[in-house]
């Protein structure tokens, strides 16, 4: 015992431990040196990335704007839809997570691997979209599941509500995820990928006003990605309130007119150019693209040959056939190519250049003043008249009534039609123009081209003696605090001047057309509202001759080949107040097809201004 | 046998530090688990029930005299080994490492019977051979092969983290013995080496560990997760912290392993600087005490067994804390009185118990 006490007691093992005492010191010392590094000195930092690490900005989308009638009946508004997606950072093992996922979502697993490779191109911190617009029963499926399906969010979102389906879609419009190259462009500073744009029509113009502003939820999740609390939220605003031009009520009726024909048709306010109806049929239901339309969807859409995605009254082109007669007269009027009263003689065609040019009564109209080349749609009449004026005259005098060129419609995607001219045969073909071209322009066949929107103006232009209008279709933008931001009032683009016997002449011609006896568009006669009017049947393609005609089975002309239905039309006559345009595709004859929807359309719109008035006296 | 003095030379300042040191890790280890919603026994009353057990241990231990032990050093040596490989054969697996024997009530691991067992013989051979010269190279091949065999097994295990706290420990001891300077330099060569070689033999989740310690930011989702999950709890800490139940990264489960490896990282979170640094002076406190202690011993065997002990608790603490602030890469060593966990609670309530044996026990020849 006593070596031990000699050995605790030798100098070395008394140093050893004091070293050992010291060693201890320092090493405590540095761990403490570490903690002053990291809590003190790096404290912000990390102080940061904590509260990064706890906290998810979950974007809340604004509802778009909703878009309503003029009289304020609600078209186009928001719903509620389930949207179930999965925060990138939460998951560890995405192939497990997607086996558990597709048996309640009842989607393939590959779906969500597709939609999951689409998702890694977003940054890190965004949720990947993994099903768009669910069911209720759905969301409620996997918000059960929850507890073992890490990262994975339910988010109600708005989604575009379409009261009216189809009706008016082509004015509307539709939405669209924003593409790659939207987002390059610099128009779209505050999208980010996946968002919804409008992409078509007044979704598309007014896109600024529509879109509102996102919102924000700053919430605190746990390490699973699993909600804990909210810390923040900047709720979304909403967008701005469109008030159009159209009403509900007309457009329904202009719909429901065409039943499953193809073609399109306008209202114009006669004196605003307000658009009362516009129809383009056949219609497409934009709710499928409100969710993202699915590739099958689309194609169905898109190869459709009776075009549904195409707005026909401004990018559809007819040959406006004899609805371009009335523009021949006023113009001859005004030219002293021919008074109201001197008669021509129709035995049936006209010959020039040896060319010999049919009318459509084989046998004649016989002695033909203006007003009964207007009401019969006497063709001899107006290719003799037409060939005396000359096509330059006609093209300049057409292009007043805002044929031949944009009409300034205000929306996206108008066409400008055709009105030829020797200029521009000689621009466009580098060929000289030949009097037979003159004489079938007359009758609104071979180059003329006009959209039933230029039909439209042309129409109120002949019926407020002259005022070319531009179309109007969003009557005023108000933010939810009642400010207006934008108030559309009536444009008028160009005043014509005509004497007042040519408007009388013209406009007398255009009544007879629907309430005289033999006039060609008695279809669209109403009993009590004097209709002023003027059918046309346009050729949809140059036949040779009547021989090569192909004829099917049933001894009919084949749908392609039957020519479109036109009517233009005013009422009531004696104080115009709403001009309409109907063309029915292959409809064949403007009187027979064209007609009864103008019909219903006056007819709607009259019954719609009593009660009306019946609602504001009572 | 019961002596008077043995009470009057009770060691008080020792359980207090220790009582003082395991309270405050219940505490702490109550906002650890406070997010946790289960129907059984909060883990907080379970660690008070394994702080008791501990007490209630280190006091038997108390009740005999401590030389008795080395006798029977060499027998809890051999059993020991016996458990180490009992349990590679048909052990209870954790993460793929193979760790425990399964008691019923208590799952025992051989891993910290054994620092124990090894404390004991080495404190009995260097009581028996120190001499005032220190050791030759050739004197060590001996104690050298008694360490050999149980690491090699825990390394097969594998447990590179108990491992190396077996090693720190006996070469501790053998510092405080002595050893020639040769001696000394030839080791530190070997020891070179060895870890050289070892690199090579490590799994690979062991080797990912070390490189991530020296990147973590490499793979911040992966396994440098933990590293900088624990640096960025600690660093938001602060200086006055975030409060009791407040941290954001514990209370959120950010922070992995909180209740046990990275306790101390819930605790710097919530009491900033102030607190992690009164935490370390009492642990500081009690390995310089463990030292005096080792100084005042009436023999040599007392003498080493509070060395080794000390060491124990030293190199647990400071390798555990250097792995939560980034200093050294994640090995899976717990804290000890602070990491939740019957067996760490129970291997350092049996060494406190040693040490307070060695303690009151200074004046007895």
């Amino acid at each position: 015992m006593g070596l031990d006490i000699q050995w605790k007691e030798l100098p070395a093992v008394q140093r050893r431990f004091l070293f050992y005492s010291a060693a201890a010191a320092v090493v405590f010392f540095l761990l403490l040196l570490r903690l002053w590094y990291l809590q003190i000195i790096n404290y912000e930092v990390l102080q940061e990335r904590s509260v990064r690490n706890r906290t998810r900005v979950l974007s809340l989308d604004a509802p778009r704007g909703p878009i309503f009638d003029r009289h304020g009946v609600l078209l186009v508004d928001n719903r509620p839809s389930f949207r179930i997606s999965v925060m990138r950072q939460d998951v560890e093992n995405s192939s497990l997570l997607f086996e558990q996922l597709a048996p309640l979502l009842e989607v393939d697993v590959a779906e969500l691997e597709s939609r999951w490779l689409k998702g890694k191109r977003l940054p890190i911190y965004r949720s990947v979209t993994l099903a768009e617009d669910v069911s209720r029963e759905i969301m409620e499926r996997v918000q059960e599941h929850s507890v073992d399906l890490p990262g994975v969010l339910t988010e109600v979102r708005p989604v575009r509500d379409y009261l009216e389906k189809g009706s008016a879609a082509h004015l509307v419009g539709y939405l669209g995820e924003i593409t790659r190259k939207e987002l390059q462009s610099g128009d779209f500073s505050g999208y980010r990928g996946g968002d919804f744009v409008g992409k078509t029509a007044l979704e598309r113009s007014f896109e600024p006003y529509l879109r509102g502003e996102k919102g924000q939820r700053l919430v605190e999740v746990d390490v699973q990605g699993k909600l804990f609390r909210q810390l923040k939220l900047e709720p979304a605003r909403p967008g701005n309130k469109i008030y159009l031009t159209i009403d509900r009520d007309l457009q329904r009726a202009a719909d429901e007119a065409f039943a499953d024909q193809s073609g399109a048709a306008v209202a114009l306010d006669v004196n605003t150019g307000e658009v009362l109806a516009m129809v383009s049929r056949p219609t497409f239901n934009p709710a499928l693209f409100a969710r993202g339309i699915a590739g099958d969807e689309w194609a169905i859409l898109a190869k459709d040959g009776r075009h549904p995605l195409q707005n026909k009254v401004i990018s559809g082109q007819y040959p406006p056939g004899s609805t371009f007669k009335m523009v021949v007269a006023l113009a001859a009027l005004r030219d002293g190519t021919i008074g109201t009263t001197k008669t021509i003689d129709c035995d049936g065609a006209f010959e020039v250049g040896g060319s010999r040019y049919r009318c459509w009564k084989k046998d004649g109209h016989g002695a033909t003043n203006l007003k009964k080349a207007l009401r019969e749609s006497c063709d001899v009449w107006f290719y003799s008249v037409g060939l005396k004026l000359g096509i330059d005259k006609l093209s300049a005098a057409a292009k007043e009534f805002g044929l031949g060129s944009p009409v300034g419609y205000p929306l996206p995607g108008e066409r400008s039609g055709t009105i030829p001219s020797q200029e521009w045969k000689r621009r466009h073909y580098n060929k000289p123009w030949y009097a037979g071209e003159t004489v079938i322009a007359s009758i609104g066949q071979g180059f003329v081209l006009a959209t039933p929107m230029q039909l439209a103006v042309m129409m109120a232009a002949v019926a407020n003696n002259g005022k070319v209008l531009k179309p109007q279709v969003v009557r005023q933008v108000e933010d939810w605090d009642g400010h207006l931001l934008q108030q559309t009032s009536p444009e008028i683009v160009r005043q014509i001047d005509y004497s007042p016997e040519a408007w009388t002449a013209v406009q007398d011609g255009l009544v007879a057309v629907v309430n005289a006896p033999h006039g060609t568009g008695h279809a669209a006669h109403i009993d009590d509202i004097l209709v002023a009017g003027k059918t046309g049947t346009s050729q949809v393609v140059r036949r040779k001759s009547d021989e090569e005609e192909e004829l099917d089975e049933k001894g009919e002309i084949p749908y392609r080949f039957r020519p479109h239905a036109l009517f233009v039309a005013y009422a009531p006559a004696e104080k115009p107040e709403i001009a309409v345009v109907v063309v029915v595709e292959h409809g064949q004859s403007g009187g027979r097809a064209a007609g009864p929807i103008v019909k219903k359309i006056i007819q709607r719109y009259m019954e719609l201004k009593e009660e009306k008035m019946v609602k504001e006296k009572g | 046998m019961f002596d008077r003095r043995l009470v009057a030379n009770f060691d008080w300042v020792l359980l207090f530090t220790v009582l003082l040191l395991a309270g405050v890790g219940i505490v702490n280890l109550y906002s650890a688990t406070a997010s946790w919603h289960s129907a059984a026994t909060p883990l907080y009353l379970k660690q008070l029930l394994w702080l008791s057990g501990g007490v209630l241990i280190a006091l038997i231990i108390c009740l005999f005299d401590y030389r008795h032990l080395e006798h029977f050093a060499i027998h809890f040596y051999g059993l020991s080994v016996g458990m180490l490989i009992y349990v590679l054969l048909v052990g209870k697996t954790a993460m793929g490492a193979a760790r425990w024997i399964d008691l019923g009530f208590f799952n025992v691991q051989p891993g910290e019977v054994i620092k124990i067992a090894m404390i004991l013989l080495l404190a009995r051979i260097f009581a028996k051979t120190a001499s005032p010269f220190g050791y030759g190279l050739f004197e060590l091949w001996k104690p050298a092969l008694w360490l050999l065999l149980p690491v090699v097994l825990i390394l097969k295990e594998p447990d590179l983290g108990t491992a190396a706290m077996v090693i720190f420990i006996a070469v501790t001891m053998l510092l405080l013995a002595g050893i020639k300077r040769g001696t000394l330099i030839c080791l530190g060569i070997i020891g070179v080496l060895i870890a050289v070689a070892g690199w090579f033999g490590l799994h690979d989740y062991q080797r990912a560990r070390i490189r991530t310690f020296i990147n973590p930011e490499a793979d911040p989702l992966g396994s440098g997760y933990h590293i900088i999950q624990s640096k960025i709890a600690v660093g938001s800490g602060g200086f006055f912290g975030k409060g009791f139940i407040q941290g954001t990264q514990s209370q959120l489960s950010f922070l992995p392993e909180r209740h046990t490896d990275f306790a101390f990282s819930v605790f710097a979170e919530e009491w900033g600087f102030v607190g992690s640094f009164t935490l370390l002076f009492f642990y500081l406190f009690l390995v310089v005490w463990g030292l005096y202690i080792a100084r005042r011993a009436a023999d040599r065997f007392g003498l080493f067994l509070a060395v080794g002990v000390t060491a124990m608790i030293f190199w647990h603490i400071v390798v555990n804390l250097g792995m939560v602030i980034g200093l050294l890469p994640v090995v899976g060593v717990p804290l000890p009185l602070f990491s939740y966990g019957g067996t760490s609670m129970v291997t350092t309530m049996i060494g406190v118990g040693l040490l307070m044996n060695v303690s009151m026990r200074r004046f007895m020849f």
